[in-house]
């Protein structure tokens, strides 16, 4: 292991390297650390200067109360809800299958598109702008929550492509040969055999997914106006025109904003990290 | 029948093709998606660029007009000189993620949940980073402000200030950036060789030494990744620029990614071929880097199956 397993080095280092770490988390995560101080202090704090000062009171209730029934911040969450589960039920069914007949099948243009699919996910947004907006203007889905599932199903396909192939690329293949001298179709193939294989990665891709869609800004503001389809992102930006300068409150609700994809890494970390990882180690 | 024997030969073209058949049927609804909105779109971006467009009328013609006019325009060179800053000092995520990798790959108790919280502010959208960020800098109550205050330093308004804004925002994004390499290089240093360090130990390597010449070429894989991401991020810049400051002040802080935002969708105007030509040149200067990262991608392809 390196660098050298702590407990074989002398008593003075490791002493010094517990008390590093918590000093160090708290300095790293020191700007978080100020908004969470923030989102429970008191209107009058702000008033007074009291910025970092101990809170006069605990309005934690009070804060979060008001974001929650004072403001379209509920909206938001859903809206930010309905987008991103539908585009992860989407990459999943759609990636799983290019991901299969990548992974398992040999046909000329195979690498090719292959390529296409992880090429095209690099692409900046930028380019896509002009041409997606007008698609979606088209199709009469601008301005709704489908409008934008429509897209980021396809733009993460790309990525989900990569990874399904890649994963379903290093199962072993003699189950498929097996099954198939078994007389098996090719699709029952796929169902019986290789998707219930697939399941941690299936997992990994749903969690990374949520975090994507769930933290894009970007497509939110192109494709979508108005609290009736913007997710939180989006609105978040006039929550804070309708508090401003109420640093108590845009802070509780970028907490808020923030929270569901932390809880997401939270409960699925492990199938966080090995989809976030997957390459990392040959 | 006759329907029915050509329901048979129906059914045996299929057994007999199954093989060649099954996979493009797999790939179909994934493919034709990706097809309208990913790669289409590329080449209409591209056609729009030879336009001048306002999003609704009628399109003009214009040949390479927007570029000759890009050619001149001051905003687009401060735009490009952001863009190379952003891509030069995003990098340093990477030497500090497997810096912070290196502290964390222990064994003490908690030291799981220490990871995760130090992995943290990735999992945060760049919308609230940016927030963040802009209250830390905050002239009159940021706590960045309150500890020059400490040693007597007059308060720095990061964010209002032409000389240090790209540079603030870029703070801000390599915060989370840093997050993920540290992530990459931990899952590496888990799967380094411990039989090469314990014969490297005997050899009497240690410290830099070990760490540039055992560790470093083992964790190629990771770093790999890292660099694919963080180049990526690098040029994807946008929503801390326009969270944190709108392209100010005087449109100091734009990038290509910004600019191009705000030339073709915000009260400046509805030019959507001046903005897609901002947004082939940016695609051209990713193509580069795409082309390299699929040309390793297939060298190293053509060890699998």
């Amino acid at each position: 292991m390196f660098p050298t397993p702590i407990e074989k080095s002398s008593r003075s280092w490791q002493l010094t390297y517990q008390a590093l770490l918590p000093a160090a988390l708290v300095l790293w995560l020191l700007p978080l650390i100020a908004v969470a101080v923030f989102s429970i202090k008191p209107d009058s704090d702000f008033t007074t200067g009291n910025y970092w000062g101990l809170p006069t009171s605990f309005e934690f209730v009070e804060n979060y109360g008001k974001v929650f029934f004072a403001s379209d911040m509920p909206r938001y969450l859903l809206n930010s809800v309905l987008i991103t589960v539908p585009t992860m039920l989407g990459c999943v069914v759609l990636s799983s299958m290019t991901g299969f007949a990548l992974g398992v099948y040999k046909f000329r243009s195979n690498l090719w598109i292959f390529f296409m699919f992880v090429a095209g996910n690099f692409v900046p947004f930028q380019i896509l702008m002009v041409p997606v907006r007008d698609l979606t203007l088209d199709m009469g889905l601008y301005n709704t929550k489908a409008g934008l599932v429509f897209f980021h199903i396809a733009f993460q396909t790309g990525f989900c492509t990569l990874f399904m192939r890649n994963f379903i690329r290093a199962l072993p293949f003699d189950l498929i040969e097996v099954a198939r001298v078994e007389g098996v179709a090719e699709w029952r193939i796929f169902w019986y055999v290789v998707l219930p294989l697939m399941k941690p990665a299936l997992a990994a891709m749903a969690v990374l997914i949520f975090t994507f869609i769930w933290n894009d800004f970007f497509w939110a503001i192109v494709l979508t106006q108005g609290a009736e389809s913007q997710p939180v992102t989006a609105g978040i930006t006039s929550f804070n025109a309708q508090y401003r300068a109420a640093y108590h409150l845009m802070s509780a609700g970028s907490i808020v904003a923030a929270l569901p994809p932390v809880a997401m890494f939270f409960l699925m970390q492990k199938h966080f990290i090995a989809g976030l990882t997957l390459g990392a180690v040959k | 029948m006759s329907s029915s024997t050509k329901a048979a030969t129906q059914s045996s073209w299929y057994k007999r093709n199954e093989i060649a058949v099954t996979p493009w049927l797999f790939l179909l609804p994934g493919v034709a998606m990706f097809l309208l909105y990913v790669i289409f779109p590329i080449f209409q971006s591209i056609n729009v660029s030879f336009y001048e467009w306002d999003g609704l009328g009628e399109a003009e013609w214009v040949g390479l007009g927007n570029y000759e006019e890009l050619y001149w325009d001051d905003a687009f060179y401060v735009s490009l000189r952001n863009n190379l800053i952003w891509l030069v000092l995003y990098l340093l995520a990477i030497p500090a993620g497997l810096f912070i990798a290196l502290f964390l790959n222990q064994t003490v108790s908690g030291i799981r949940l220490y990871k995760s919280l130090f992995f943290f502010p990735f999992v945060i959208s760049q919308v609230v980073v940016g927030l963040v960020f802009t209250w830390f800098y905050d002239p009159t109550f940021g706590l960045l402000n309150q500890f020059l205050g400490v040693f007597g330093i007059n308060p720095i308004n990061v964010l209002g200030d032409e000389r240090y804004v790209t540079y603030g925002i870029i703070a801000a994004g390599i915060w989370p950036q840093t997050a993920y390499c540290m992530i990459l290089y931990l899952t590496g240093l888990n799967a380094v060789d411990p039989e090469q360090i314990e014969a490297a130990r005997l050899d009497g390597a240690k410290g830099w030494r070990m760490l540039w010449h055992i560790i470093i070429p083992q964790l190629k894989p990771a770093t790999f990744i890292a660099f694919v991401v963080t180049i990526i991020g690098a040029l994807r810049s946008f929503d801390l620029i326009s969270i944190m400051t709108n392209g100010g002040p005087f449109g100091e802080s734009r990038v290509l990614s910004f600019y191009m935002f705000e030339v073709a969708l915000s009260e400046y105007g509805f030019r959507m071929g001046y903005g897609a030509s901002i947004a082939v040149v940016l695609f051209l200067i990713m193509l580069c880097f795409i082309a390299y990262f699929l040309y390793s991608m297939y060298q190293d392809d053509k060890g699998g199956r």
